[in-house]
């Protein structure tokens, strides 16, 4: 940690008594690519309003760029863009003068404003439109609008709330690969949230998982599943050509086999997890039971996976505390019942 | 977006040294709040709402005006009124019962411009995102309320100030009268007391509509407290006094008026009528006060119209107590504003 540009210590934020944030601890290097992921709700946005200034915190610090954000929110924000999730545009002005606005707010000189916001929207692939009012644009150009505005200022960090919602996907690709090579090329820092992990995967530096307001996990992708899945390490799927008749039958004989930690059945595909790479014993297992097997293969992880486990682990929390979480569900299964 | 970086880095390489060739040429920018208030005025003149507000006052304005020029001679040419000659304060005050005067319809007009003019100055920035994209921006809070306070008073200075002045052009052409350098003192503090009872509500509008995430919500909670201040506060008042006062039949010509200027105080609570109180006392030099007067205090007095010093002496505790409104109600929407979280 020989650069940190953003650095949490301690970072909690209440709402009454909910703990939007709960004793956040963060540091961001300069240059990196981070992305903090997490559910909706989980306080990825109100981290970095913390971060802006633009709220308190209840307790901790936030520095940024050697600032700190709560009491020198306007040093921060000349250093930081910010595209919040929920853009917004004047749109009785057309998008040129709502860049320009923003351009003279950072202080460009009004000699260049218009020619450098003019450069800009070429910049961001919307010279043709740049007349148009604000109010007619759609969610994939107001996102670039947004993006023009982050870059006018020339910041040293980027912080992007969702900026992948509502563009389809062609867009989603060309503007995260944008970003991606913006940061390499100018050595910005970016920290993105989202709660879309195969997009944030590929560019992401480093991810923060965000669950209830705490950092579950804070690491490279890589590092990450290993982490989490050292526990049962291999993974083997096999799909069937029909379903099992008795499967606690199988589990039982499954389950004696060396090295077999669990098997869980879905349809006509078996799930198992085991110690070490067991897969030819299980494959002769199902081919002496008499077993068409159509496919085998191993799992990997990726952020949606790990993503998956980190929820499924505060789920069965909150089911064991008898929270509301599982209302839904609760409520679900009873219709299924009748 | 082809190749993007390649021109961003050109963009960025154009830095300081570039700024700093057109240096000579260009003038110290402008601050943040300079930029805001450009673009908030240039935003308001545009907007049909002040186009509809700005017609509502040129017509009253131009109605209370034909019915004073209509009434000016007989009002010029009413022997016992001391200040007949004042042709300019006639022509604001004069009237023939078919409309009110100008003064008196600017004390609810002006309410209904303050309240137009900012009971969505913050709200709807907030909830239609623009809010939180400006504060992300190097400015200070601060520069944003004083902006959506600052814009329509400019405006409605210039709107007022010219009304005013294209009045006592027209008094000119019409009458032929020179105006006098009271009457032209009178005027622009007339103007001055007008802009502030505007200020007031657009002050009260303005704290509103940081308390109020709906922009409808506050629109109606500040036509609900102009209500209640125009039509309902004297009723309470009177009905309350009728309830707890004696009955005067029975009290002494002192304690009735004690009691007389007791009410008085309590209806001064209302910020149209510390309006109307003043600019009565402004337009028309022949008040001496604005409370009972007895026989004695009368017995002496000489009817000629007061010195301009003088009427501004009896307006005064009117005009700070507008002043005093005007900025708690900025006070408190500071509070309410610097500290809160911005978040659509």
């Amino acid at each position: 940690m020989e650069n940190p540009i953003i650095e949490l210590v301690g970072l909690t934020k209440l709402y009454g008594s909910l703990r939007a944030v709960d004793h956040l601890d963060l540091t961001i290097e300069r240059g990196e690519i981070y992305g903090l992921l997490g559910p909706n709700g989980a306080g990825k946005t109100t981290t970095i309003l913390m971060m802006l200034g633009l709220t308190e915190p209840t307790s901790g610090k936030v520095t940024v760029c050697g600032y700190d954000s709560t009491s020198q929110p306007v040093a921060v924000k000349q250093k930081v863009g910010y595209m919040p999730d929920n853009l917004g545009f004047y749109d009785s002005m057309n998008a040129l003068d709502n860049l320009v606005y923003i351009a003279r707010l950072n202080g460009i000189p009004e000699s260049v404003v218009r020619q450098q916001a003019i450069e800009m929207m070429d910049l961001v692939g919307l010279s043709k439109s740049m007349y148009k009012k604000a109010g007619t644009y759609s969610r994939g150009m107001k996102q670039r609008l947004g993006l023009a505005e982050v870059l006018i200022k020339q910041p040293e960090v980027i912080i992007l709330d969702e900026p992948t919602l509502g563009i389809d996907p062609a867009g989603v690709k060309e503007f995260l690969s944008f970003i991606r090579q913006l940061s390499r090329q100018q050595n910005i820092t970016v920290l993105l949230s989202s709660h879309h992990l195969n997009q944030v995967q590929q560019v992401c530096d480093r991810v923060g998982i965000f669950v209830e307001g705490k950092l579950l996990a804070n690491d490279h992708i890589d590092n990450l599943s290993a982490q989490l899945f050292s526990r049962d390490s291999h993974v083997v799927l096999i799909s069937l050509a029909a379903t099992l008749d008795n499967p606690s039958h199988y589990r039982e004989q499954l389950l004696n086999l060396d090295g077999v930690k669990d098997m869980s059945l879905a349809d006509s595909s078996v799930e198992i997890s085991c110690t070490r790479n067991v897969t030819p014993d299980l494959v002769r297992f199902f081919v002496e039971k008499g077993h068409d097997i159509m496919a085998v293969s191993r799992k990997e992880y990726g952020l949606e996976e790990i993503y998956h486990r980190y929820f499924e682990n505060s789920l069965t929390e909150n089911m064991s505390n008898g929270k509301s979480g599982s209302l839904f569900q609760r409520s679900f299964f009873k219709r299924a019942g009748k | 977006m082809e190749s993007p970086v390649v021109y961003f880095k050109d963009l960025f390489s154009r830095g300081p040294a570039n700024e700093a060739l057109k240096g000579g040429t260009t003038s110290r920018p402008a601050s943040a709040l300079q930029i805001m208030i450009r673009k908030e005025i240039g935003d308001m003149v545009r907007s049909w709402r002040f186009i509809v507000l700005l017609i509502l006052i040129l017509l009253t304005f131009l109605a209370s005006m034909y019915v004073s020029l209509s009434n000016l001679r007989t009002a010029a040419s009413n022997a016992p009124d001391p200040n007949r000659f004042l042709v300019y304060l006639k022509m604001l005050t004069t009237s023939d019962g078919t409309l009110p005067s100008f003064h008196i319809f600017m004390s609810f007009l002006g309410a209904i411009l303050g309240i137009g003019l900012g009971f969505d100055a913050v709200n709807v920035e907030q909830s239609s995102g623009t809010l939180i994209r400006l504060l992300a921006q190097p400015v200070y809070r601060d520069n944003f309320l004083l902006a959506k306070f600052i814009s329509p008073l400019m405006v409605i200075t210039a709107l007022f100030l010219s009304l005013g002045l294209m009045m006592i052009g027209a008094g000119m052409l019409i009458t032929g009268v020179p105006v006098e350098a009271g009457e032209f003192l009178r005027i622009m503090t007339f103007i001055l007391l007008t802009i502030l009872y505007v200020a007031f509500w657009l002050g009260l509008s303005i704290m509103l509509s940081v308390k109020f995430k709906q922009a409808t919500t506050s629109a109606l909670s500040a036509i609900a407290i102009w209500l209640f201040f125009t039509i309902f506060y004297q009723i309470i008042v009177n009905l309350i006094v009728k309830a707890c006062l004696p009955d005067p039949a029975f009290l002494s010509p002192a304690e009735v008026m004690d009691e007389n200027n007791l009410i008085l105080n309590i209806l001064r609570f209302s910020p149209s009528q510390l309006y109307t109180d003043a600019t009565t006392v402004l337009l028309m030099p022949a008040i001496r006060s604005l409370g009972p007067l007895t026989m004695e205090q009368l017995a002496g007095a000489i009817p000629t119209p007061l010195s301009y010093r003088e009427s501004l002496l009896i307006a005064w505790p009117q005009l700070t107590g507008l002043l005093a409104g005007t900025v708690a109600c900025f006070a408190l929407s500071y509070y309410l504003f610097m500290r809160r979280e911005i978040r659509t």
